[in-house]
Protein backbone atom coordinates (compact mmCIF):
# COMPACT_ATOMS: atom_id res chain seq x y z
CA UNK A 1 0.00 0.00 0.00
CA UNK A 2 1.40 3.40 -0.90
CA UNK A 3 1.18 6.06 1.49
CA UNK A 4 -1.43 7.99 -0.95
CA UNK A 5 -3.74 5.55 -0.59
CA UNK A 6 -3.37 4.85 3.09
CA UNK A 7 -4.24 8.85 3.27
CA UNK A 8 -7.01 8.28 1.19
CA UNK A 9 -8.41 5.52 3.35
CA UNK A 10 -7.64 7.49 6.83
CA UNK A 11 -9.63 10.15 5.08
CA UNK A 12 -12.32 7.81 4.65
CA UNK A 13 -12.71 7.14 8.38
CA UNK A 14 -12.47 10.29 9.27
CA UNK A 15 -16.59 10.04 10.35
CA UNK A 16 -15.12 7.31 13.10
CA UNK A 17 -15.54 9.47 16.35
CA UNK A 18 -13.72 8.23 19.11
CA UNK A 19 -14.44 9.32 23.01
CA UNK A 20 -12.20 11.97 24.82
CA UNK A 21 -9.27 9.76 27.39
CA UNK A 22 -11.39 11.45 30.20
CA UNK A 23 -14.77 9.45 28.88
CA UNK A 24 -12.89 6.21 28.26
CA UNK A 25 -11.46 6.06 31.61
CA UNK A 26 -14.17 7.11 33.43
CA UNK A 27 -15.92 4.08 32.53
CA UNK A 28 -13.43 1.56 32.86
CA UNK A 29 -12.89 2.99 36.24
CA UNK A 30 -16.74 2.48 36.73
CA UNK A 31 -16.16 -0.53 35.46
CA UNK A 32 -13.46 -2.03 37.88
CA UNK A 33 -15.05 -0.09 41.14
CA UNK A 34 -17.32 -2.74 41.92
CA UNK A 35 -14.87 -5.66 42.24
CA UNK A 36 -12.68 -3.43 44.34
CA UNK A 37 -15.98 -2.64 46.51
CA UNK A 38 -17.03 -6.23 46.53
CA UNK A 39 -13.22 -7.54 47.70
CA UNK A 40 -13.69 -4.99 50.63
CA UNK A 41 -16.73 -5.47 51.48
CA UNK A 42 -16.24 -9.00 52.13
CA UNK A 43 -12.51 -8.95 53.51
CA UNK A 44 -12.77 -6.07 55.57
CA UNK A 45 -15.90 -4.14 55.81
CA UNK A 46 -16.36 -0.29 57.48
CA UNK A 47 -15.06 -0.39 60.76
CA UNK A 48 -17.59 -0.64 63.51
CA UNK A 49 -16.94 2.48 65.56
CA UNK A 50 -17.23 4.86 62.42
CA UNK A 51 -19.54 6.49 64.01
CA UNK A 52 -16.98 7.93 66.71
CA UNK A 53 -14.29 7.74 64.41
CA UNK A 54 -15.58 10.43 62.35
CA UNK A 55 -15.35 12.84 65.17
CA UNK A 56 -11.68 12.41 65.36
CA UNK A 57 -10.37 14.71 62.59
CA UNK A 58 -7.03 12.73 62.13
CA UNK A 59 -9.68 9.92 60.92
CA UNK A 60 -11.03 12.48 58.70
CA UNK A 61 -7.38 13.79 57.15
CA UNK A 62 -6.87 9.99 56.05
CA UNK A 63 -9.38 10.47 53.15
CA UNK A 64 -8.43 14.15 52.38
CA UNK A 65 -5.28 12.53 52.14
CA UNK A 66 -6.22 9.54 49.57
CA UNK A 67 -8.26 11.33 47.95
CA UNK A 68 -6.07 14.15 47.65
CA UNK A 69 -3.73 11.46 45.78
CA UNK A 70 -6.38 10.20 43.70
CA UNK A 71 -7.81 13.27 42.08
CA UNK A 72 -4.39 15.09 41.26
CA UNK A 73 -3.20 11.76 40.06
CA UNK A 74 -6.08 11.65 37.78
CA UNK A 75 -5.95 14.69 36.69
CA UNK A 76 -2.13 14.39 35.86
CA UNK A 77 -2.84 10.95 34.18
CA UNK A 78 -5.18 12.78 31.82
CA UNK A 79 -2.66 15.31 31.01
CA UNK A 80 -0.19 12.85 29.99
CA UNK A 81 -2.49 10.93 27.75
CA UNK A 82 -1.55 13.85 25.12
CA UNK A 83 1.46 13.00 23.12
CA UNK A 84 2.92 16.26 23.68
CA UNK A 85 2.81 17.11 27.35
CA UNK A 86 5.28 15.82 30.00
CA UNK A 87 5.09 16.74 33.74
CA UNK A 88 5.97 19.79 33.67
CA UNK A 89 3.80 22.57 35.26
CA UNK A 90 1.39 19.46 36.45
CA UNK A 91 3.82 17.25 38.31
CA UNK A 92 3.88 19.62 41.58
CA UNK A 93 -0.11 18.36 41.94
CA UNK A 94 0.60 14.97 43.12
CA UNK A 95 2.29 17.41 45.75
CA UNK A 96 -1.08 17.85 47.16
CA UNK A 97 -1.38 14.45 49.34
CA UNK A 98 2.00 14.74 50.89
CA UNK A 99 1.28 18.63 51.75
CA UNK A 100 -1.85 17.59 53.62
CA UNK A 101 -0.12 14.93 55.38
CA UNK A 102 2.50 17.18 56.67
CA UNK A 103 0.48 19.30 57.46
CA UNK A 104 -1.26 16.62 59.69
CA UNK A 105 1.80 15.14 61.22
CA UNK A 106 2.12 18.99 62.60
CA UNK A 107 -0.66 19.62 64.01
CA UNK A 108 -0.37 15.89 65.64
CA UNK A 109 2.89 17.06 67.09
CA UNK A 110 1.22 19.87 68.59
CA UNK A 111 -1.99 17.99 70.53
CA UNK A 112 -1.25 16.41 73.43
CA UNK A 113 -1.24 12.38 72.63
CA UNK A 114 -1.91 9.60 74.83
CA UNK A 115 0.52 7.07 72.58
CA UNK A 116 4.18 7.33 72.21
CA UNK A 117 5.19 8.17 68.62
CA UNK A 118 6.54 5.12 67.67
CA UNK A 119 3.34 3.68 68.62
CA UNK A 120 1.62 5.36 66.99
CA UNK A 121 3.90 5.20 63.76
CA UNK A 122 4.22 1.44 64.15
CA UNK A 123 0.40 0.94 64.19
CA UNK A 124 -1.29 -2.49 64.82
CA UNK A 125 -2.82 -3.02 61.14
CA UNK A 126 0.52 -2.34 59.34
CA UNK A 127 0.91 -5.76 57.91
CA UNK A 128 -3.09 -5.29 56.35
CA UNK A 129 -2.51 -2.02 55.14
CA UNK A 130 0.19 -2.66 53.41
CA UNK A 131 -1.28 -5.92 51.56
CA UNK A 132 -4.99 -5.10 51.29
CA UNK A 133 -4.06 -1.49 49.55
CA UNK A 134 -2.13 -3.23 47.14
CA UNK A 135 -4.99 -6.01 46.74
CA UNK A 136 -7.60 -3.22 46.04
CA UNK A 137 -5.69 -1.61 43.98
CA UNK A 138 -4.97 -4.05 42.00
CA UNK A 139 -8.73 -4.07 39.75
CA UNK A 140 -8.65 -0.07 39.33
CA UNK A 141 -5.09 -0.14 38.49
CA UNK A 142 -6.39 -2.79 35.51
CA UNK A 143 -9.03 -0.31 35.01
CA UNK A 144 -7.19 2.30 34.32
CA UNK A 145 -4.73 1.12 32.39
CA UNK A 146 -7.14 -0.07 30.04
CA UNK A 147 -9.32 3.56 29.81
CA UNK A 148 -5.71 5.09 29.85
CA UNK A 149 -4.84 2.92 26.16
CA UNK A 150 -7.22 5.04 24.98
CA UNK A 151 -4.35 7.79 24.83
CA UNK A 152 -1.21 8.43 23.11
CA UNK A 153 1.43 9.07 26.43
CA UNK A 154 4.54 10.26 25.23
CA UNK A 155 6.34 8.15 28.15
CA UNK A 156 4.10 5.19 28.88
CA UNK A 157 5.69 4.15 32.34
CA UNK A 158 5.50 7.20 33.54
CA UNK A 159 2.02 7.34 32.71
CA UNK A 160 1.60 3.75 33.81
CA UNK A 161 3.38 4.74 37.41
CA UNK A 162 0.68 7.95 37.84
CA UNK A 163 -2.37 5.30 36.75
CA UNK A 164 -0.61 3.51 40.15
CA UNK A 165 -1.13 6.75 42.29
CA UNK A 166 -4.64 6.98 40.76
CA UNK A 167 -5.34 3.51 41.92
CA UNK A 168 -3.77 3.29 45.32
CA UNK A 169 -5.25 6.56 46.49
CA UNK A 170 -8.69 5.57 45.53
CA UNK A 171 -8.14 1.91 46.96
CA UNK A 172 -6.38 3.68 50.15
CA UNK A 173 -9.71 5.74 50.63
CA UNK A 174 -11.79 2.47 51.21
CA UNK A 175 -8.93 1.14 53.47
CA UNK A 176 -9.00 3.82 55.24
CA UNK A 177 -12.60 3.54 56.47
CA UNK A 178 -11.28 0.03 57.38
CA UNK A 179 -8.41 0.53 59.15
CA UNK A 180 -8.39 1.80 63.01
CA UNK A 181 -4.95 3.22 62.90
CA UNK A 182 -5.70 7.31 62.39
CA UNK A 183 -2.16 8.48 63.27
CA UNK A 184 -0.95 10.44 60.18
CA UNK A 185 2.38 9.33 61.02
CA UNK A 186 1.25 5.68 60.33
CA UNK A 187 -0.47 7.12 57.35
CA UNK A 188 3.14 8.28 55.92
CA UNK A 189 4.73 4.68 56.61
CA UNK A 190 2.61 2.48 55.46
CA UNK A 191 0.16 4.32 53.33
CA UNK A 192 3.45 5.27 51.18
CA UNK A 193 5.07 1.98 51.11
CA UNK A 194 1.62 0.55 49.56
CA UNK A 195 1.05 3.28 47.07
CA UNK A 196 5.06 2.93 46.24
CA UNK A 197 4.24 -0.61 45.43
CA UNK A 198 1.36 0.09 43.45
CA UNK A 199 3.29 3.12 42.04
CA UNK A 200 5.77 0.47 40.38
CA UNK A 201 3.42 -2.21 39.05
CA UNK A 202 1.36 0.88 37.14
CA UNK A 203 4.85 1.30 35.96
CA UNK A 204 6.23 -1.64 34.90
CA UNK A 205 2.97 -2.85 33.16
CA UNK A 206 2.23 0.43 31.77
CA UNK A 207 5.61 0.52 29.95
CA UNK A 208 4.39 -2.08 27.64
CA UNK A 209 0.27 -1.46 27.63
CA UNK A 210 0.31 2.26 27.08
CA UNK A 211 2.91 2.59 24.33
CA UNK A 212 0.35 3.69 21.35
CA UNK B 1 6.39 28.16 9.08
CA UNK B 2 4.01 30.46 11.35
CA UNK B 3 1.53 29.98 8.07
CA UNK B 4 2.19 26.21 7.49
CA UNK B 5 1.77 25.45 10.88
CA UNK B 6 -1.69 27.61 10.91
CA UNK B 7 -2.88 26.54 8.27
CA UNK B 8 -2.54 22.57 9.29
CA UNK B 9 -4.43 23.64 12.41
CA UNK B 10 -7.36 24.72 10.60
CA UNK B 11 -7.45 22.20 8.32
CA UNK B 12 -7.44 19.94 11.97
CA UNK B 13 -10.32 21.87 12.90
CA UNK B 14 -12.13 21.23 10.25
CA UNK B 15 -11.42 17.54 10.00
CA UNK B 16 -12.68 17.23 13.66
CA UNK B 17 -15.97 18.93 12.34
CA UNK B 18 -16.52 16.30 10.22
CA UNK B 19 -14.61 17.44 7.06
CA UNK B 20 -13.10 14.20 5.09
CA UNK B 21 -11.83 16.34 2.43
CA UNK B 22 -10.10 18.84 4.91
CA UNK B 23 -8.56 16.13 6.46
CA UNK B 24 -7.36 14.54 3.60
CA UNK B 25 -5.95 17.50 2.70
CA UNK B 26 -4.18 18.15 5.84
CA UNK B 27 -2.46 14.42 5.40
CA UNK B 28 -1.09 14.87 2.51
CA UNK B 29 0.51 18.65 3.31
CA UNK B 30 1.83 16.93 6.62
CA UNK B 31 3.37 13.81 4.82
CA UNK B 32 6.66 15.76 2.93
CA UNK B 33 7.42 17.16 6.21
CA UNK B 34 7.49 13.53 7.79
CA UNK B 35 8.81 12.05 5.18
CA UNK B 36 11.99 14.28 5.66
CA UNK B 37 12.17 14.03 9.35
CA UNK B 38 12.23 10.50 8.97
CA UNK B 39 14.77 10.27 6.33
CA UNK B 40 16.94 12.60 8.41
CA UNK B 41 16.31 10.27 11.28
CA UNK B 42 17.38 7.27 9.43
CA UNK B 43 20.53 8.87 8.21
CA UNK B 44 21.47 10.08 11.33
CA UNK B 45 21.34 6.67 12.48
CA UNK B 46 23.28 5.30 10.01
CA UNK B 47 20.26 2.98 8.68
CA UNK B 48 18.77 3.07 5.13
CA UNK B 49 16.69 6.12 3.92
CA UNK B 50 14.54 3.59 2.51
CA UNK B 51 12.58 2.65 4.82
CA UNK B 52 11.20 6.06 6.03
CA UNK B 53 7.73 5.32 3.83
CA UNK B 54 7.01 2.32 6.76
CA UNK B 55 8.12 5.16 9.91
CA UNK B 56 5.68 7.72 7.78
CA UNK B 57 2.62 5.43 7.14
CA UNK B 58 3.54 4.30 10.71
CA UNK B 59 2.77 7.67 12.17
CA UNK B 60 -0.50 8.62 10.11
CA UNK B 61 -2.09 5.85 11.59
CA UNK B 62 -0.73 7.33 14.81
CA UNK B 63 -1.82 10.46 13.97
CA UNK B 64 -5.44 9.26 12.92
CA UNK B 65 -6.74 6.74 15.89
CA UNK B 66 -5.11 9.35 18.70
CA UNK B 67 -6.75 12.75 16.28
CA UNK B 68 -9.23 12.48 19.91
CA UNK B 69 -6.02 13.52 21.91
CA UNK B 70 -5.75 16.86 20.25
CA UNK B 71 -6.76 19.81 21.98
CA UNK B 72 -8.47 21.60 19.05
CA UNK B 73 -7.53 25.24 20.61
CA UNK B 74 -3.87 24.09 20.37
CA UNK B 75 -1.82 24.15 17.03
CA UNK B 76 -1.60 20.93 15.50
CA UNK B 77 2.30 20.83 15.02
CA UNK B 78 3.70 20.56 18.08
CA UNK B 79 0.91 17.24 18.57
CA UNK B 80 1.70 16.11 14.97
CA UNK B 81 5.77 15.97 15.88
CA UNK B 82 5.46 14.63 19.00
CA UNK B 83 3.77 11.66 17.31
CA UNK B 84 6.22 11.45 14.97
CA UNK B 85 9.17 11.85 17.20
CA UNK B 86 7.55 8.65 19.15
CA UNK B 87 7.01 6.92 16.22
CA UNK B 88 10.93 7.47 15.04
CA UNK B 89 12.43 6.64 18.14
CA UNK B 90 10.60 3.38 18.03
CA UNK B 91 11.17 2.81 14.73
CA UNK B 92 15.33 3.31 15.16
CA UNK B 93 15.21 0.95 18.21
CA UNK B 94 13.17 -1.50 16.59
CA UNK B 95 15.60 -1.42 13.61
CA UNK B 96 18.32 -1.15 15.63
CA UNK B 97 17.56 -4.39 17.72
CA UNK B 98 16.59 -6.28 14.98
CA UNK B 99 20.43 -5.23 13.05
CA UNK B 100 21.89 -6.27 16.18
CA UNK B 101 20.38 -9.67 16.05
CA UNK B 102 21.48 -9.85 12.41
CA UNK B 103 24.97 -8.95 13.21
CA UNK B 104 25.14 -11.68 15.91
CA UNK B 105 23.30 -14.64 14.61
CA UNK B 106 25.07 -14.38 10.20
CA UNK B 107 27.84 -12.60 11.48
CA UNK B 108 30.00 -15.92 10.83
CA UNK B 109 27.77 -18.19 8.48
CA UNK B 110 26.93 -15.22 5.67
CA UNK B 111 30.17 -12.98 5.86
CA UNK B 112 30.08 -10.13 4.02
CA UNK B 113 26.34 -10.52 2.04
CA UNK B 114 24.45 -7.37 1.60
CA UNK B 115 21.15 -6.83 3.48
CA UNK B 116 17.95 -7.70 1.01
CA UNK B 117 16.60 -4.75 0.00
CA UNK B 118 13.66 -3.81 1.45
CA UNK B 119 10.47 -2.50 -0.73
CA UNK B 120 8.84 0.75 0.49
CA UNK B 121 6.68 0.96 2.97
CA UNK B 122 6.22 -3.11 3.38
CA UNK B 123 5.38 -3.35 6.44
CA UNK B 124 1.50 -1.95 6.46
CA UNK B 125 0.70 -4.10 3.11
CA UNK B 126 2.46 -7.45 4.55
CA UNK B 127 0.59 -6.79 8.13
CA UNK B 128 -3.27 -5.90 6.02
CA UNK B 129 -2.70 -9.74 4.72
CA UNK B 130 -2.92 -10.85 8.37
CA UNK B 131 -5.82 -9.27 8.87
CA UNK B 132 -9.40 -11.04 8.79
CA UNK B 133 -10.90 -11.53 6.04
CA UNK B 134 -13.60 -8.40 6.16
CA UNK B 135 -11.36 -5.86 7.53
CA UNK B 136 -8.77 -6.74 4.69
CA UNK B 137 -11.20 -6.95 1.47
CA UNK B 138 -12.58 -3.52 3.24
CA UNK B 139 -9.71 -1.89 3.35
CA UNK B 140 -7.95 -3.22 0.18
CA UNK B 141 -11.37 -1.96 -1.96
CA UNK B 142 -10.79 1.00 -0.36
CA UNK B 143 -7.12 1.83 -0.64
CA UNK B 144 -6.10 0.21 -3.68
CA UNK B 145 -9.12 -0.25 -5.70
CA UNK B 146 -10.08 3.68 -4.76
CA UNK B 147 -13.67 3.02 -4.10
CA UNK B 148 -15.95 4.29 -1.81
CA UNK B 149 -17.18 3.85 1.25
CA UNK B 150 -20.71 3.54 -0.62
CA UNK B 151 -19.39 1.29 -3.55
CA UNK B 152 -17.35 -1.24 -1.07
CA UNK B 153 -20.93 -1.57 0.59
CA UNK B 154 -22.07 -2.46 -2.43
CA UNK B 155 -19.66 -4.43 -3.85
CA UNK B 156 -19.47 -7.06 -0.82
CA UNK B 157 -23.45 -6.69 0.02
CA UNK B 158 -23.16 -4.94 3.36
CA UNK B 159 -24.35 -1.81 5.00
CA UNK B 160 -22.54 1.32 4.83
CA UNK B 161 -22.52 1.18 8.50
CA UNK B 162 -20.47 -1.95 8.85
CA UNK B 163 -18.33 -1.13 5.99
CA UNK B 164 -17.41 1.89 8.34
CA UNK B 165 -16.52 -0.27 11.46
CA UNK B 166 -14.54 -3.12 9.22
CA UNK B 167 -12.60 -0.32 8.10
CA UNK B 168 -11.74 1.73 11.39
CA UNK B 169 -11.65 -2.18 12.71
CA UNK B 170 -9.15 -2.74 10.31
CA UNK B 171 -7.44 0.63 10.72
CA UNK B 172 -7.43 -0.13 14.55
CA UNK B 173 -5.99 -3.81 14.38
CA UNK B 174 -3.27 -2.98 11.48
CA UNK B 175 -1.45 -0.45 14.14
CA UNK B 176 -1.85 -2.42 16.87
CA UNK B 177 0.23 -5.22 14.62
CA UNK B 178 2.91 -2.80 13.39
CA UNK B 179 3.03 -2.09 16.95
CA UNK B 180 3.58 -5.91 18.07
CA UNK B 181 5.73 -7.13 15.94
Amino acid sequence: MDTDQLIRTLAADNTHRARPVGFALMLALLAAAPVSLLMFFTELGIRPDVMVAMRNPFFDLKFAVTLALAISAIAVSLHLSRPEASLRGFGWLLLAPVGILAAGIGGEMMVQQRLPMMTRLVGKNSWVCMTAIPALSLPILAGALIGLRHGAPARPAVAGAIAGLLSAGLAATLYASHCTDDSPLFVAAWYTIATALVTAIGALIGAKLLRY
Amino acid sequence: MRERDDEWTGLMRLAIAGDSAAYHRLLRAVTPVLRAAARRGLARAGQPVDQSEDIVQDILLAVHLKRHTWDVTAPFAPWLFAIARNKLIDALRRRGRRIFVDIDDFAETLPGEAPAATASASEVAAQLQTLPARQRDVLQSIAVDSASIKDTAAKFSMTEGAVRVALHRGLASLTAKLREQ
